[in-house]
């Protein structure tokens, strides 16, 4: 049985600036997130802070995560199959707001992201579709 | 005979559980957040629910990625409040209600929904959030809590009618548990933000008003919004609001809404708050 599609799952891949989170994603992420995950705990937090690369070397991550890590590029740690909800871990870790490292993703200073949230956040007029451009 | 009086819904923000413990909520952002909850603290002292069902998601504390269960029950006594990084909140530790929650484990998988079952958990402030929210700074949470677990995160997240079919079988499963329990039930998250990429920062209040509206009138169309449709209108994130469906479903055909509201920002999200009553609920008391 097969339940009627809706909408072709290429679309997800329509979104402006969006990367939609999937099995596949998850798990080349998987290691990545054994890594963040490690973080919950206080000894963890303090032995990453110590030494970070030494820290990311006892994880199965890929070298591009581990690299992508240590220059807190959250983009890149999406686009290696990361997930907002774990890699928070880490910029929790460095004592930064979930705010400040959302708007480390976007084209804005945080200052400015904070400003733009505060003046009603980003609208979603030609954000919705890259085909359709509205 | 158990039953469901009130659902109510809020955002989870994480932001609005910093802000509560350190004594923030006055300060003038966060004053215009907390001030939207005072009618529901009152509220709640006089309710004096018995249980409440808590739909939310669990942030990667608890379940993610090791284990990712589309829907997943709390069977514990008590779940501890995860530490995310920063140490636990410091908030009382949730107590579960194991009868109640032994009871929908079997009937909702007599009713065909596959759920898994944890029997061990820790709670983020996913479920956190809005017990502060609803009850204030506490010794004891002032009621039990059976924690719901739904996939919000990864793709396809159960869609939004089979949220909705979910409530309705949890309103059957309540009604048919023999101790008489004043039982709520919440959904949680929402509402339009993201949290990723370059669209980061997208906020819908059109979308979230109209969801609202359709919460306290005709949701049947709510039903219908897709998966697709709440990605690009609601923001990646967004889609947490499939969880208020479960809580509009359990409550029946016709609501009353007790209260709403709505502001923008909490850091990166659209606050939404609604409390809604089933019809028949509010004629019982009506009668009595």
């Amino acid at each position: 049985m097969t339940t009627k599609r809706l909408y072709p799952l290429s679309d997800l891949n329509d979104i402006p600036g969006t990367t939609v989170f999937n099995a596949a994603r998850a798990r080349e992420a998987y290691h990545l997130h054994k890594f963040c995950m490690s973080l919950m705990e206080p000894a963890n937090r303090e032995a990453f802070r110590d030494h970070q690369r030494a820290y990311l070397d006892r994880f199965k991550m890929s070298e591009e995560q581990k690299r992508a890590v240590l220059d807190r590029d959250f983009n890149k740690l999406i686009d290696l199959g990361g997930n907002i909800y774990f890699l928070v871990k880490l910029s929790n870790t460095d004592g930064w707001s979930v705010q400040r490292a959302v708007s480390s993703m976007t084209t804005m200073t945080a200052d400015e992201y904070a400003a733009m949230m505060r003046e009603g956040g980003r609208s979603p007029e030609g954000q919705r579709s890259i085909r359709e451009g509205n | 005979m158990a039953r469901i009086t009130a659902g109510v819904a809020t955002s989870h923000v994480p932001a609005i559980g910093a802000a509560f413990d350190h004594g923030r909520t006055q300060d003038p952002y966060w004053k215009q957040v907390f001030d939207g909850y005072e009618w529901v603290k009152t509220w709640e002292k006089a309710e004096k629910p018995d249980v409440v069902i808590l739909c939310y998601n669990d942030h990667a504390s608890a379940m993610m990625l090791d284990v990712v269960p589309t829907f997943a029950l709390g069977m514990a006594e008590e779940f501890t409040p995860a530490d995310e990084g920063w140490g636990p909140r410091p908030v009382p530790v949730v107590q579960g209600h194991i009868e109640l929650a032994a009871h929908l484990a079997e009937q909702l998988v007599l009713d065909e929904f596959d759920l898994t079952l944890m029997n061990n958990m820790d709670v983020d402030h996913g479920c956190t959030v809005p017990l502060s929210l609803m009850f204030g700074k506490v010794d004891a949470w002032p009621c039990k809590v059976i924690p719901l677990a739904v996939n919000v995160t990864q793709f396809p997240t159960p869609s939004g009618n089979r949220c909705w079919m979910l409530g309705e079988a949890i309103r059957d499963a309540v009604e048919s548990f023999p101790e008489d329990l004043n039982v709520q039930i919440w959904g949680t998250g929402g509402m339009s933000h993201q949290l990723q990429g370059p669209r980061a920062g997208l906020i819908n209040p059109e979308f979230d008003n109209a969801f609202l509206d359709g919460l306290s009138g005709d949701a049947a169309d709510l039903r219908k919004i897709t998966r697709l449709e709440y990605l690009r209108e609601s923001g990646s994130e967004g889609i947490e609001l499939i969880m208020w469906l479960i809580m509009r479903a359990a409550l029946g055909e016709d609501v009353e809404e007790l209260q709403r509201f709505y502001h923008v920002p909490a850091s990166n999200t659209a606050v939404g708050h609604i409390v809604l009553k089933p019809k028949e609920a509010a004629k019982a008391k009506s009668a009595a």
